[in-house]
């Protein structure tokens, strides 16, 4: 039910995109105006939502380790799992962002008879995870080569080696494989792992399905339906130094893919495509395991009704006294 | 104490991880005796001055809550929101990847999906998305929004008093979100409309009258300590000192008040008291501040400020230079990560020092606050004390990592340090168990009551069948811990799937091996059985004959 809403969704955009940029003239919104709105939606978005997420304090320290503290000079500590400094922060959130450490512990647990609980080491998700993140940004990188003139040279250096296998021409870029293998991998375990589907929100399949379009739309482009480049490069060059200019003749292909990535930008602040800058955020793994170290302040820490030492020998004075126990007030 | 009605084998073939056919918001929640607990007492709600105090029970179709609930919950999350950026972090950002699943306990001994960390957190972002998400504004159902309803309400109540705050889900997400601050955030919803329940409010309105949560007063106090160096002398010929709101003293030593009141929790007492005899410490014990433990933490972040005060507050009037914490999970997880931010700067004590050897507890220098496995291992590292291993020969010993201090301060091996140098046999439970990624007892966050006993053995499945598994390859017989909560409830625990295995903790080792000077020849450990090995237990199962075998 999710699933099919979030399908017709993108079929929807999709099929305004084909029929809005077949018509003539209507070029100029789809391949300037929506994508100057589009980035505007996406970064005052990010940047809202930052601001919002910031405002709020973190009032506690409340980090989850996964290791040994430091404590005695004589136990070794886990620097990375349980740090104890920024740097060892840095370290741990490197791992998280660039490797998805904490995926990468995943298990799966399974009740035999008896009962028998076993765990057995899990990492299929990290793996559709990983290769699916990767690929992404190792495309959008490449991407670059259409905005700007000249071309940096890193931008070059990434696409001769994702091109790597010179397979067919033109080249097959192995991150196209892995994106959509990837993405159909986890598009699939939504579907079919129960447990999975049960907790499912559409904006769970609405994304998957948004990114999986945009890489068909995009590898059709280049494998199928050649468009014309140079038109691209001329848009794309135009856009990124406000001086657009809509070239002729460049394809209705071009515009649905161009259209689903201004959707994609405008979706992603309003979604939980924002995991991107809230990883950076979360105070269970941005914080050090230096608690009983470094003092951290909570801006409301407000009183609260306790009852006092004086209050509670008042209560029980006679007895304390009975039992020989000191007394602050005889 | 009564057992859950269904024998173990009943229960372990009644776990389906099937799922329901319809959606989870249209499934409503049932309130089944057995998997949930009793309201607070509207004496004890009064006391402590929190809202609506009545008389009602979960079952019951109408609360009784104030007219404008709904108001006050969505007020309440609003003023959350602004002070908790963890909580709109969590609520924005979950990718509902399933990678926490089947990571609870409550989840894998109940099959409820609701269980499930990602589905409990669910049942406050769907309100969430409905009230504060312009997608779920627009969009509703479809954006996964929901309307507040007393039965979202009802649904809260039974799944956020079902989560331990353990934070092994924590561990194995990718954004490290964090149930347990969701659920104590959810709790302190629920506490704004007078929905609490009544082994939460009573313990924490006993801790605030008395100074510990059993309610125990300064006289009752004393009698207890003064009964157990009278019993300590019977076993060990060595009479011991045990000063109580002795001023001047250089320690304050803290710990939970089970230790004094519950067993098997009382040997680990008998265990501190012979420990601190034989180093000639200067400490003394607090009527005031009895309690170690904080009932506030599982209530709301207010209450855990109140209890934690006496803490602080104490030190600073007995004039102490620092504070030893005894064995508890919950209480060094405020310790740790809370009660500088609370309570602090405890700028009128000193920087931890061990007067016996000398050591200083940087890690500590802040709060000035040392747990006990840090000053014993630090201890038997510099040779201060003389264990007599053989003494635990009686005992074939694994440790289960309470979650607090696995998870929130990384304590992992130094009671290990501690064991292997009291015990001769000691082995570990398989890997995914223990650490980081330890399983809780399934009692914790104010959950161990008798009628929630059911649900109890549910959720302490996962820790049960790990100590069963050490059990039928190495023999082990004794359970090792430092939490006063699994003191309490991992006995009824193993008794119920596992058999056989004692529960105690590791200052109740240390104790039975402990030399002491002028003491005279045990006969017996520290619980009054003989020191001999266990026949019994070293015929059951393989087990391996060399120390230290893991
Ligand atoms: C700092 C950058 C990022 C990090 C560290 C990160 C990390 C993760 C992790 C750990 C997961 C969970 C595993 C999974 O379900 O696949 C995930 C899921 C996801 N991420 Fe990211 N991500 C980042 C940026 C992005 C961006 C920029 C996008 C899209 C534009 C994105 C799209 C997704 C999607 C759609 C999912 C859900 C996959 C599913 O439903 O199975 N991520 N991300
Ligand atoms: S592991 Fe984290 S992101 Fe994934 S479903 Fe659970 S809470 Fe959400
Ligand atoms: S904190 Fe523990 S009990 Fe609560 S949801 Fe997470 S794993 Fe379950």
């Amino acid at each position: 039910m999710n699933a099919l809403f979030s399908l017709v969704a993108i079929i929807v955009i999709i099929a305004a995109a084909f029929l809005g940029a077949s018509v003539p003239h209507l070029d100029f919104l789809f391949g300037v105006v929506f994508p100057y709105a589009a980035i505007t939606v996406f970064l005052t978005g990010i940047v809202y939502r930052v601001i919002k997420w910031s405002t709020s304090p973190v009032p506690f320290h409340i980090p989850t380790v996964a290791g040994q503290q430091k404590s005695l000079p004589w136990i070794k500590d886990s620097p990375l799992e349980s740090p104890h400094n920024t740097w060892g922060v840095v370290g741990r959130m490197a791992l998280e962002i660039l490797f998805f450490r904490s995926l990468f512990r995943n298990t799966k647990m399974e009740m035999k008879n008896g009962p028998k609980l076993v765990y057995g080491s899990s990492k299929y998700l990290w793996l559709g995870a990983i290769v699916f993140h990767w690929s992404m940004l190792i495309i959008v990188l490449r991407h670059l080569r259409l905005f700007m003139q000249p071309i940096p040279s890193f931008v070059l250096g990434l696409d001769s080696l994702d091109g790597f296998f010179q397979v067919g021409l033109p080249g097959l870029y192995i991150t196209d494989v892995l994106i959509l293998s990837a993405l159909t991998f986890l598009i699939l375990r939504r579907l079919t792992v129960r447990r999975i589907r049960y907790i499912s929100l559409a904006a769970d399949y609405f994304p998957l399905f948004l990114l999986f379009s945009i890489a068909a739309t995009g590898v059709l482009m280049r494998y199928f339906f050649r468009i014309d480049l140079v038109n691209v490069k001329e848009l794309a060059v135009g856009l990124f130094s406000f001086h657009p200019v809509v070239p002729q003749g460049t394809g209705v292909l071009f515009y649905v893919h161009l259209f689903l990535v201004c959707t994609l930008l405008v979706y992603f602040p309003f979604s939980k495509l924002m995991h991107m800058p809230g990883i950076f955020l979360s105070p269970t793994r941005n914080l050090a395991n230096n608690s009983r170290m470094k003092r951290h302040v909570n801006p409301w820490n407000h009183p609260v009704r306790v009852h006092t030492y004086e209050e509670y020998e008042d209560e029980y004075r006679e007895k304390m006294k009975e039992a020989g126990l000191p007394l602050d007030k005889e | 104490m009564a057992g859950p009605k269904l024998k173990p084998e009943e229960l372990a073939s009644k776990i389906k991880y099937n799922l329901p056919p319809k959606g989870w918001m249209d499934e409503p929640v049932e309130f089944r005796e057995g998997t949930f607990n009793y309201s607070g007492n509207p004496k004890n709600v009064e006391y402590l001055q929190l809202p609506n105090p009545r008389k009602w029970q979960p079952t019951d179709p109408d609360w009784q809550l104030p007219e404008n609930w709904k108001e006050i919950i969505l007020e309440g999350l609003r003023d959350r929101l602004h002070r908790f950026r963890s909580l709109q972090i969590f609520m924005d950002i979950c990718v509902r990847c399933g990678a926490c699943a089947d990571k609870c306990h409550f989840f894998i001994g109940s099959g409820d999906p609701k269980n499930m960390p990602v589905m409990r957190a669910e049942l406050l972002r769907a309100v969430y998305r409905k009230d504060f998400t312009l997608a779920g504004k627009i969009f509703g159902k479809y954006a996964g929004a929901r309307e507040l309803t007393l039965d979202v309400v009802k649904e809260w109540f039974y799944y956020f008093y079902q989560c331990t705050q353990c934070r092994r889900c924590s561990v194995f997400c990718p954004y490290g979100i964090d149930t347990a601050e969701i659920t104590l955030l959810v709790r302190e919803l629920l506490g704004l409309i007078g929905v609490n329940i009544d082994w939460v409010v009573t313990p924490v309105a006993n801790s605030f009258k008395t100074g510990n949560h059993l309610g125990i007063q300064p006289h009752g106090f004393k009698d207890s300590i003064d009964f157990a160096v009278d019993e300590l002398e019977a076993i060990t010929g060595v009479k011991v000192e045990a000063p109580i709101n002795k001023k001047g003293a250089e320690i304050l030593f803290i710990t939970p008040s089970a230790d004094y009141f519950g067993s098997p929790h009382y040997y680990t007492l008998l265990g501190y008291l012979a420990l601190f005899h034989e180093i000639g410490l200067d400490y003394t014990w607090s009527t005031y501040a009895s309690e170690g433990g904080n009932f506030g933490s599982f209530l709301s972040h207010d209450m855990m400020k109140s209890l934690n005060a006496k803490m602080y507050a104490e030190a600073r009037r007995l004039g102490v230079k620092w504070i030893l914490g005894g064995e508890c999970g919950h209480m060094w997880r405020v310790v740790h990560q809370y009660m500088s931010t609370l309570n602090g700067p405890a700028d009128f004590l000193e920087e931890p020092v061990s007067p016996v050897t000398g050591t200083k507890f940087g890690n500590a220098r802040l709060t000035k606050m040392v747990h006990v496995c840090e000053f014993t291992a630090d201890l038997i590292k510099n040779g201060k004390i003389k264990l007599d291993k053989s003494r635990n020969d009686n005992r074939r010993v694994t440790f289960h990592d309470s979650c607090n201090p696995a998870r929130a301060l990384g304590l992992i091996e130094e009671p290990r340090y501690i064991i292997r140098n009291a015990c001769n046999y000691f082995f570990e439970m398989p890997e995914n168990t223990i650490k980081e990624q330890t399983f809780c007892c399934g009692s914790g966050a104010g959950l161990g009551t008798d009628e929630n006993l059911e649900m109890r053995m549910r959720g302490g499945l996962p820790r049960a069948n790990a100590v069963k598994f050490v059990k039928e390859k190495h023999g082990v017989n004794f359970l090792g811990c430092i939490c006063a909560i699994d003191k309490a409830t991992l006995p009824p625990l193993m008794e119920y799937w596992v058999g056989g295995v004692d529960v105690g903790g590791v200052h109740e080792l240390v104790g039975n091996a402990l030399i002491m000077k002028g003491e005279k020849e045990r006969t017996t450990d520290l619980r009054g059985e003989p020191l001999t090995v266990n026949e019994s237990a070293m015929k059951e199962g393989n087990m391996s004959e060399e120390p230290f075998g893991e």
